[in-house]
């Protein structure tokens, strides 16, 4: 490494990535986290830091339609990716089946886990149409919720696996 | 404290072969990165030391599980969801997909590599006491070239390894002759999910003519490295599973671990854990 592409690559870096269909171009540094990225540059604020550590699941988005936690992805990772946050899952403003499932069944109180767990669920869903109830709390067991008890969620994601195969 | 982003370098070459020509050229400046769910925590933490970073993460000689009639090698980029969802690593290495599917909840199992749980040497990884047991090798690359060495010489203390400066792991291979033995594997911590074990093991076993013809047994969490229970092992071997053997071959498994105390467990709880996880297996054996 020669001394000036260290400094280049020290600067701040031009990062294309596709994020809820649309073609995004952010300055930023490679290691900045996606999870900042996402919430100070795109104003997009439904993925959450709760932890900060990968333990919480509230900061989850899709990478490639890979569920992980945007608190632990530098945003150079995710260069020319294709990034579906909750603001994502809507169609304007007709909710998903799984927002709306969530909603019925209380699955939400205070909010900050709700787009992490909505977004764990749809990634099940998309993998299994028809999960078990062992099945639904594995594929949200990295998503902590401090205010439902978890039943209401499990049930919201149970009752949108149903709806999705009634549709 | 945060780290400040802009105090760091992260590069992503495209190939393998930029990479290791990259550690090369300022041994132990660079350190790689694959899905980032030990790295990006101490970044988060501000306690990462290094402040050169390469990204691995995707490389495609590193993401491949390759099958052939001898063994399977494992590339060191592939996910905890790439083992899991392996056909072969689920009926010939169970131990190694039941690990996977226990590591971290969904979001860190499609970011965590087995080539990282390797060389972060954590006495406490899921995946390795499953590799002890496999006869794992391990294909370390530099610009210098490839060289195998066995897993079970690679971990040579709390946290540190073979890995020379210039080095990566490339791949884990696994002979394809274990699908005849028992296996059996459980990990003891304060949840099933996202907790970090405070005893885990892996064991495989086979009987024949009702004694324990041979078997294998390895354990994470009890020791600075993860540790193979060699004298557990010669104690059984060739004996019928009677209630007698169960507490010897516990007093033995005791003898041989050096559990301590933390803030997950204490030495005593896990020195009977581990005992009581060994004779478990050997139940198992003797009802098998």
């Amino acid at each position: 490494m020669t001394e000036s592409l260290s400094l280049e690559i020290r600067a701040l870096h031009e990062v294309s990535l596709t994020v809820n269909g649309e073609l995004k171009t952010v300055r930023a540094y490679p290691m900045e986290r996606l999870l900042d990225v996402l919430r100070h540059q795109l104003g997009l604020t439904g993925a959450k830091e709760g932890c900060g550590e990968g333990e919480c699941g509230s900061c989850s988005v899709l990478l490639n339609d890979a569920l992980v936690n945007s608190c632990l992805v530098p945003v150079l990772q995710a260069k020319d990716a294709d990034i579906v946050t909750i603001e994502g899952l809507a169609a304007g403003v007709q909710l998903d089946v799984l927002q709306e499932a969530f909603l019925k069944s209380g699955g939400a109180q205070c909010g900050i886990c709700t787009p992490g767990m909505i977004l764990a669920a749809h990634h099940l869903l998309r993998r299994k149409p028809n999960p078990t109830t062992e099945e639904i709390r594995e594929g949200l067991s990295g998503n902590l919720c401090r205010c439902t008890g978890y039943i209401q969620i499990v049930e919201a994601v149970a009752e949108a696996a149903r709806r999705r195969a009634a549709a | 404290m945060r780290s400040n982003p802009a105090d760091y370098q992260l590069v992503a070459p495209a190939s393998l072969q930029a990479v290791v020509s990259l550690l090369a050229a300022e041994p132990g400046a660079w350190l790689p990165i694959a899905g980032g769910t030990d790295v990006m925590v101490q970044y988060a933490a501000g306690k990462l030391p290094a402040r050169k970073l390469v990204s691995i993460w995707n490389l495609p000689e590193l993401r491949r599980i390759e099958v052939s009639p001898e063994e399977i090698r494992i590339g060191a980029g592939c996910t905890y969801t790439d083992l899991r969802e392996h056909e072969v690593v689920q009926s010939e290495f169970s131990l190694l997909a039941r690990a996977a599917a226990w590591t971290g909840g969904i979001a860190n199992q499609n970011r965590g590599t087995l080539g990282g749980n390797i060389v972060n040497a954590s006495p406490a990884a899921d995946s390795l006491p499953a590799l002890l047991v496999y006869d794992a090798e391990l294909i370390l690359i530099s610009v210098r070239g490839e060289r195998r060495v066995p897993y079970k010489d690679f971990h040579t203390g709390y946290k540190k390894t073979k890995l020379a400066s210039d080095e990566l792991v490339r791949a884990v291979c696994l002979a394809r002759r274990f699908s005849g033995y028992l296996a059996y594997t459980r990990k003891v911590g304060a949840r099933n999910a996202q907790a970090i074990s405070k005893v885990c093991i892996a064991a495989l076993g086979r009987r024949a003519s009702g004694v324990v013809e041979d078997v294998r047994i390895a354990l994470g969490s009890v020791a600075p490295v993860p540790l193979r229970l060699a004298e557990t092992e010669r104690l059984v071997t060739g004996k019928p599973v009677e209630p007698s053997l169960l507490v010897s071959a516990k007093r033995v498994a005791i003898a041989e671990i050096q559990p301590i105390d933390d803030i997950r467990s204490t030495a005593r709880y896990r020195a009977a854990v581990a005992g009581n996880l060994v004779a478990e297996f050997l139940e198992k054996i003797g009802e098998n």
